[in-house]
């Protein structure tokens, strides 16, 4: 599987990254390489086979429900000490909505 | 007192017949730790506050006559992937250089309840991606046993640390391979429990259907007691398991005779070299044991690399999403409008390595791809995990190298990344099945450098897994 330029910058897109020309070129190549690797997969035949969604299938071993019980939680100002910019309790970023 | 040749029975000792202080401990290990620093890179930051505090904690409990904890006094290195309340956490990307985590991993919190005292946190590659830890922003990590190779990744600072001395134990984490290749680099134990064992409450999640928390240390006796501090259910992750933690280091002791080992004849095809001499050693020596050696077969082994990259890197690109310059301290300068904010400080941020991945990700994930990679891959997963429960109703354990090779040179694979992937071929099985697998030591190449041998067993088998290789130290298997 050969990856273009043009398709490395529609999933730099998706994956919401600025890339350099010479980032798009070296990806475009790396890209391609390792998925030309990953197309061995088609050798093998897997009709039939459930996909492997979870490593621990026994229910019991991650039985989930508890009871809902009030804990706290990171306060205001905690959660928001590793902000890059903040103010009035909240996190700011850049305007979204145009007037 | 000497620091390199500590373990944690010894510091239990040492504090028990007050030949030292658990304060004087951490002064010594901080002072010790911070002069030889500079030969490796191994630790990024030092946490003096936070380990005297936890040293003052365990010489109150010892002048009260309380039970201090499993892991009293001992000093641990963290890699710095896992959340530490109050103590930088980098990941070993540039994107989180100032990050301060509010609240601290289970893991550590466990670590910490049960005595242990953190003296700094430990170098990894960004995100916990790479085999070399040549992906860290903050450089790499230097072998202590050759300073001009690799400890091997993505946990190279936490092997690095336990191998040169400057910790007894520490802490690191696993997703493809990320423990026991550095600890084979290295020439130390690394222990890689079953999924679910540890909490991943508070580990920066790379893959979350991969990433395990395990311990590094110099005898398997020390990674076990670790384990034990460390493992059980986290109501705070709900993949942790129930099942029931053992005393893993009193399990250790019953002899190996009348144990069947397999050695999947996969891993050894195309072994014709000093690695493979030295497994044939380690085999050598539990033979002698009383090990019955069998061959077996885990048929879908050629497929599992290009299984994992697909879903590793799926898990990545959702995972990092989560740094767009919103919450984690870094946020490009150069951002008019939200969209450019995300992709700025995501392109600025994140290394090389990093974007590769995330790259793949998305592109495996996206529409008209999802079937071909990602479901594709989980259904190879299942074949994976399946040969391994077939082979694991002949033997009790597999033996298998850790690494084709010992450690390489820095600068050596680093602009190959395809060759970087296919070196974790023996790891990432066992990763994909999510059961538990360590490294111990195997002797040494000619020119010096650690082999390792790697011991598999089934889910929540860590007790047997922990016997063997006991076992295999206790006849002289680290020097076969």
């Amino acid at each position: 599987m050969k990856l273009t330029e043009e398709q490395v910058r529609y999933v730099a897109g998706l994956a919401n990254l600025t890339l350099t020309e010479a980032e798009i070129h070296q990806y475009a190549h790396d890209l391609s390489d390792i998925l030309t690797h990953i197309d061995k997969l088609n050798e093998l035949n897997t009709d039939g086979v459930e996909p492997m969604a979870q490593v621990l299938f026994a229910a019991e071993e991650t039985a989930t429900l508890r009871e809902d019980e009030p804990r706290p939680c990171l306060t205001n100002a905690e959660a928001l000490a590793n902000a890059p910019v903040s103010g009035q309790g909240y996190y700011k970023v850049p305007r979204v909505i145009e007037r | 007192m000497n620091i390199p040749s500590l373990t944690i029975s010894s510091v239990r000792k040492g504090l028990a017949d007050r030949t030292f202080s658990a304060v004087e401990l951490a002064q010594e290990a901080l002072a010790f730790a911070k002069a030889e620093n500079p030969k490796t890179n191994a630790y990024l930051t030092f946490s003096d506050e936070r380990a005297l505090a936890a040293a003052r904690a365990v010489d109150a409990k010892l002048a009260d006559g309380e039970d201090p904890g499993l892991l009293a006094g001992v000093p641990v290195g963290v890699k710095d992937v896992i959340s530490t309340r109050g103590v930088r956490t980098t990941c070993g990307s540039k994107l989180l250089e100032h990050y301060i985590p509010p609240y601290d991993a289970t893991a550590m919190e466990r670590l910490e309840a049960a005595g242990g005292v953190m003296i700094g946190k430990a170098n990894c590659d960004e995100f916990a991606m790479g085999s070399s830890n040549e992906n860290s922003a903050y450089g790499p990590v230097r072998n202590p046993v050759a300073l001009d190779r690799v400890p091997g990744g993505s946990s190279g600072g936490s092997a690095a640390v336990v191998a040169q001395g400057t910790a007894v134990v520490s802490l690191g984490s696993d997703t493809g391979g990320s423990i026991r290749q550095p600890a084979s680099f290295c020439g130390c134990v690394g222990v890689t429990p079953t999924y679910g064992r540890v909490s991943r409450y508070g580990l920066v999640a790379f893959a979350s259907s991969l990433d395990h928390i395990g311990p590094f240390s110099r005898t398997v006796a020390d990674s076990a007691t670790v384990l034990t501090a460390i493992a059980g259910r986290d109501s705070r992750d709900a993949t942790s398991a129930l099942h029931e933690v053992q005393d893993y280091a009193a399990a250790m002791q019953q002899p190996l005779q009348g144990l069947k080992i397999g050695l999947p004849k996969e891993y050894f095809a195309g072994l014709a070299n000093e690695t493979g001499d030295r497994i044939q050693a380690g085999i050598e020596v539990l033979k002698k044991q009383g090990c019955e050696i069998v061959e077996v077969s885990l048929p879908h082994t050629e497929y599992a690399i290009e299984a994992y990259y697909i879903i590793c890197t799926a898990e990545v690109s959702a995972n990092l999403s989560r740094f767009d310059g919103v919450r984690f301290t870094t946020r490009s300068a150069k951002a008019e409008t939200l969209i450019d904010m995300y992709k700025n400080s995501r392109g600025e941020g994140f290394g090389a390595e990093a974007k590769r991945r995330i790259m793949l990700g998305a592109y495996v994930l996206s529409h008209g791809y999802y079937d071909a990679y990602y479901i594709k891959a989980q259904r190879v997963r299942s074949l994976i995990t399946r040969d391994f429960a077939q082979a694991f109703e002949k033997v009790d354990a597999l033996i298998t190298p850790v690494s084709p090779f010992p450690a390489f040179k820095l600068g050596e694979k680093v602009n190959d990344p395809l060759q970087m992937y296919l070196s974790d071929i023996y790891t990432i099985t066992g990763s994909l099945a999510g059961i538990p697998c360590m490294n111990v030591p195997c002797g040494t190449t000619a020119e010096g450098l650690p082999v390792g041998m790697q011991i598999l067993t089934k889910h929540f088998s860590e007790d047997l897994m922990f016997r063997i290789a006991h076992q295999y130290e206790m006849s002289g298997g680290f020097s076969a």
